[in-house]
């Protein structure tokens, strides 16, 4: 037996020993970024974070104002774009965990997956020329419509990963019984998948939250409080973020930092729930 | 359409309601159960909904995107002027501003993407591993927005003070690193571009890493190969799933908007330095879309948004293809095995 | 073989590692005991808090066939790994006692596990090529442990370890093709051929032949009783048929504990323990 490590297999033990340091490293970094992003909102954030600011309107420059009419807008066109997007996305999942065996069913699966590629700007752009230009002006409906159309392929997949997950032998369990197929689905399967659907629609939400682009040009944005007429520009925070932040008035980056330091919690909180609520599941 | 339409009740003819129910009833249910008929024809509805739905988003930009193709032709994808004064529209600058700042973004990520998925599959302990990969995750979770607003303040300062007057001194005899450092232009949104898709890359490789037999392993181990060369087999074997993860972060990179929109500087010119303002397609939609007056400039704009539409789905498409020949049909178990 | 039969029976009882002269010449001439090529002491085996293994002792002597029979889950293949370090990779295992090999310790600290690997090479149940070429196969351990000073060398051995382990006429015209081409046998012996290339002392080999059809199987039986003259092997099968073929010692594992270990031979017409026949009778497992 060799005692001594030979020359070259130091050198392997060597390159091994670096090449994970670096990719810990690599993984440090990333974290590292994570936490300079969100250390920095927060301690900008804080300062111009106060009541007033949570359920004002905008103002002009110097005379404070807040993002209240953006806070009810941004919810506005989420309920709006969850009430189309989600019943569309979890049947779309559904069809493609039931049925989805054949080439129809491939190719839709396909086309899903493709489209959480596609920018939403190109959404936005979509929206624009069927909403806003028959309608001749921009609304929330065009920006609701908008989300929706970034949310369905989200949900989709996710709906039908959730019932993908729920064992063959319950359903044979079921069908052996004489159900057909929709009470199966509806009443056995459904309801195994329920948190795991609900958990999907959560992220979805929390991610098309954070959308800016598809608002540009559809929901335009608007200085004042929106609750209920569609048919009109709507505020959102991340327009208004984005606003704030390209203008020349430090008053309005404060309130950018601000705006974002809300708009964060809100999906921190939904990512972190999430995880907690899935942990305890698997 | 015709199952559709005959989902809706008709108490006008029963008998000939009845005869066609028959028909899309026994073809739809195996069972020929009429609530499974129905069912099964409301969920296929929306899956046709969808098609329908791309079919239309290429159809709606097609249509208002005909003033620019007519009037341009193919000179509207090799045209360098963008000038709506002038109603002169070329989109070059975008596309050469989208490409370059992401193959920037590819540089720098790729390798840290893959760093971090090696590190979580093959390195870490598991105990280590699962909060890291949330955390890294959650890099993912940040808004586009959010991402451009960091960039403004925290990164381009810090770029403009302290990386690009070195860099400028290392390397620069290379014209790439010549010009005026605003903190805004090509390299700064390549990197911030290159923070956004790591998760999305990483995310894919640990996937396909994960997909990778146990046996592949073993087999290495047994030969007496150190941990780098077993990741190195376990990286061959998934190389087509890693060539998608990375084709599907340069689809992201294209497509991104917001935080290129406010880095990039917005400027429709091609220059060497990556100090420069550029621009990128999908900037110049963010930008000047609500503003644009006069059909051509707005048609010259969709079918900006066409391009960019049909280059991100066919980009995705290969890297989804790419990366299914990998981790179909296997799970996160098979390495358990 | 006939030679081994001679040797005096060896038993499970713990044994202490009694130096065992070691000489080629003594080792060709007649010998009576052969030397100890493994030795395990009490070892005790641990997935989480699960126990799997039961105080193990064994010496497996140099160039000799060991067989590790017993039921489904009896701990058999997880003993074999033990003898590699290859449970290391499973997070959550813990081992007691002690393995020596050539009298030191695999699990001391210090210990370099990759040399430790490429010493005692393994053969896996299901066969895994790498998604290489055939010939890439077999050099893959000779270039990362740089055993081959050049080309020349390294296709030599390459031959070499493909005809020692009978594949080489089968694929000696396609060896750039890919292994994935094989049938279920050539690949599983291509696999042996890969780990022989960086001649190994010894061979684990973990139910070889269980994914094969019954002529693959025949093949790589013979080989392993080829294979015996340089190597020390030791095979964990569930075919007690087999087991009696090939081996010339054979363990008996049942529910992690170390029942009986005789000369083959013995074991299968007048086992120690009333279990051990029951098994090999197939009154049960």
């Amino acid at each position: 037996m060799e005692h001594t490590v030979r020359r070259a297999d130091r050198r392997r033990r060597i390159v091994s020993s670096a090449t994970g340091a670096i990719t810990a490293l690599c993984a440090l970094f990333a974290v590292a970024m994570l936490g300079l992003i969100l250390g920095y909102i927060v301690w900008r954030g804080v300062g111009s974070l106060s009541f007033q600011f949570l359920i004002a309107e905008p103002q002009p420059v110097g005379e404070g104002g807040g993002i209240g009419n953006a806070i009810v807008g941004s919810f506005t066109m989420l309920m709006l774009a969850a009430a189309i997007g989600l019943p569309l996305g979890i049947s779309i999942g559904i069809y493609l965990a039931e049925l989805g065996g054949g080439h129809f069913a491939s190719a839709v699966r396909f086309i899903t997956d493709t489209l959480t590629g596609v920018p939403s700007i190109v959404v936005g752009v979509f929206v624009y020329t069927i909403i806003v230009l028959p309608m001749q002006r921009f609304s929330a409906l065009a920006g609701g419509v908008a989300l929706a159309l970034v949310m369905i392929p989200i949900v989709a997949r996710t709906t039908e990963e959730m019932i993908r997950l729920v064992p063959t032998s319950m359903r044979e369990g079921a069908l052996a019984l004489g159900a057909p197929q929709w009470r199966v689905t509806l009443g056995v399967v459904l309801p195994a998948a329920a948190s795991g659907i609900a958990t999907g629609a959560m992220l979805a939400v929390a991610r098309v939250s954070g959308e800016t682009a598809p608002l540009l040009f559809t929901a335009l944005g608007s200085r004042f409080f929106n609750f209920y007429e569609l048919d009109q520009p709507m505020a959102s925070l991340t327009v208004q973020i984005y606003n704030y932040a390209i203008s020349p008035y430090d008053e309005q980056h404060a309130q950018a930092w601000a705006a974002t330091l809300v708009l964060m919690t809100l999906i921190l909180a939904i990512n972190i729930a999430v995880r907690f609520l899935t942990r305890r599941r698997f | 359409m015709v199952d559709s339409q005959a989902n809706i009740p008709s108490p006008a003819s029963a008998y000939g309601a009845a005869a066609r129910a028959w028909n899309w009833r026994r073809a739809l249910s195996p069972t020929g159960d009429r609530g499974d008929a129905v069912f099964r024809a409301l969920l296929l509805m929306s899956a046709l909904l969808l098609v329908l739905i791309v079919v239309a988003m290429i159809v709606a930009m097609w249509r208002n995107s005909l003033a620019s193709i007519n009037e341009f032709g193919f000179g509207f994808l090799t045209s360098l002027t963008w000038n709506p004064v002038r109603n002169q529209f070329g989109a070059l600058p975008f596309i050469y501003g989208t490409i370059i700042s992401s193959l920037i973004a590819l540089l720098i990520s790729v390798p840290l993407s893959l760093g971090i998925a090696v590190f979580l599959v093959e390195q870490a302990p598991r105990r280590a591993a699962r909060p890291i990969t949330f955390l890294v995750e959650l890099l993912a979770a940040i808004p586009s927005v959010v991402y451009g607003l960091w960039g403004i303040f925290v990164l381009a300062p810090a770029l403009r003070e302290y990386v690009f007057p070195s860099l400028a001194r290392t390397f620069g005899w290379l014209p790439l690193f010549q010009g005026t450092m605003t903190g805004l232009g090509m390299l700064t949104a390549g990197i911030i571009l290159a923070i956004m898709i790591t998760p999305i890359i990483s995310a894919v490789v640990r996937d396909v890493l994960a997909a990778v037999p146990m046996s592949q392993r073993e087999a290495a181990l047994a030969l007496g190969a150190t941990k780098w060369e077993t990741t190195r087999v376990v990286l061959a074997n998934g190389a087509p799933g890693i060539a998608g993860a990375i084709i599907l972060g340069l689809g992201r990179a294209i497509g991104e908007t917001m935080a290129v929109t406010m880095l990039i500087g917005n400027r429709p010119e091609i220059s060497a330095s990556l100090f420069e303002p550029s621009y990128t397609i999908a900037a110049v939609l963010a930008n000047e879309f609500r503003e644009a007056t006069g059909e051509l400039y707005t048609s010259s704009l969709v079918q900006l948004g066409l391009i960019l539409f049909l280059v991100t789905f066919l980009v995705n498409g290969l890297a989804r293809l790419l990366v299914w020949s990998v981790t179909r049909g296997t799970s996160g178990t098979a390495r358990a095995a | 073989m006939p030679a081994m039969s001679t040797s005096t029976p060896i038993t499970a009882a713990p044994t202490p590692a009694v130096p065992e002269p070691r000489s080629n010449n003594e080792r060709q001439t007649v010998q009576r005991v052969a030397p100890t090529k493994i030795s395990v002491q009490n070892e005790n085996f641990f997935y989480g808090r699960t126990q799997a293994l039961y105080d193990i002792s064994l010496n497996i002597p140099e160039r000799i066939v060991m067989a590790f029979i017993g039921p489904s889950g009896c701990g058999k293949s997880t003993f074999l790994r033990t003898l590699n370090r290859m449970n290391d990779i499973i997070p959550g295992t813990r081992v007691e006692g002690q393995v020596l090999i050539d009298e030191r310790n695999i699990y001391a600290p210090g210990t370099d596990v990759v040399d430790l690997r490429r010493r005692v090479g393994m053969v896996f149940q299901k066969s895994n090529p790498f998604p290489k070429s055939i010939y890439d196969n077999v050099a893959y351990g000779l270039r990362i442990n740089r055993l081959a000073a050049n080309r020349s060398e390294l296709n030599e051995r390459v031959e070499q370890a493909l005809k020692d382990a009978v594949l080489w006429s089968e694929v000696k015209d396609r060896l750039k093709q890919s292994a994935l081409g094989l049938s279920g046998g050539q690949q599983q012996r291509l696999c042996i051929a890969r780990a022989l290339a960086v001649r190994p002392e010894v061979l684990l080999m973990d139910e070889p032949a269980s994914a094969l059809d019954p002529i693959a199987t025949q093949k790589i039986e013979e080989l392993i009783v080829e294979l015996k003259k340089q190597y020390t092997i030791v095979i964990v099968t569930h075919n007690m048929q087999q087991a009696a073929r090939v081996s010339d010692q054979t363990a008996f594992f049942w529910l992690g504990k170390l029942i009986e270990i005789n000369p083959t031979e013995r074991m299968f017409t007048n086992p120690n323990e009333k279990l051990t026949e029951d098994y090999i009778t197939g009154r049960f497992g």
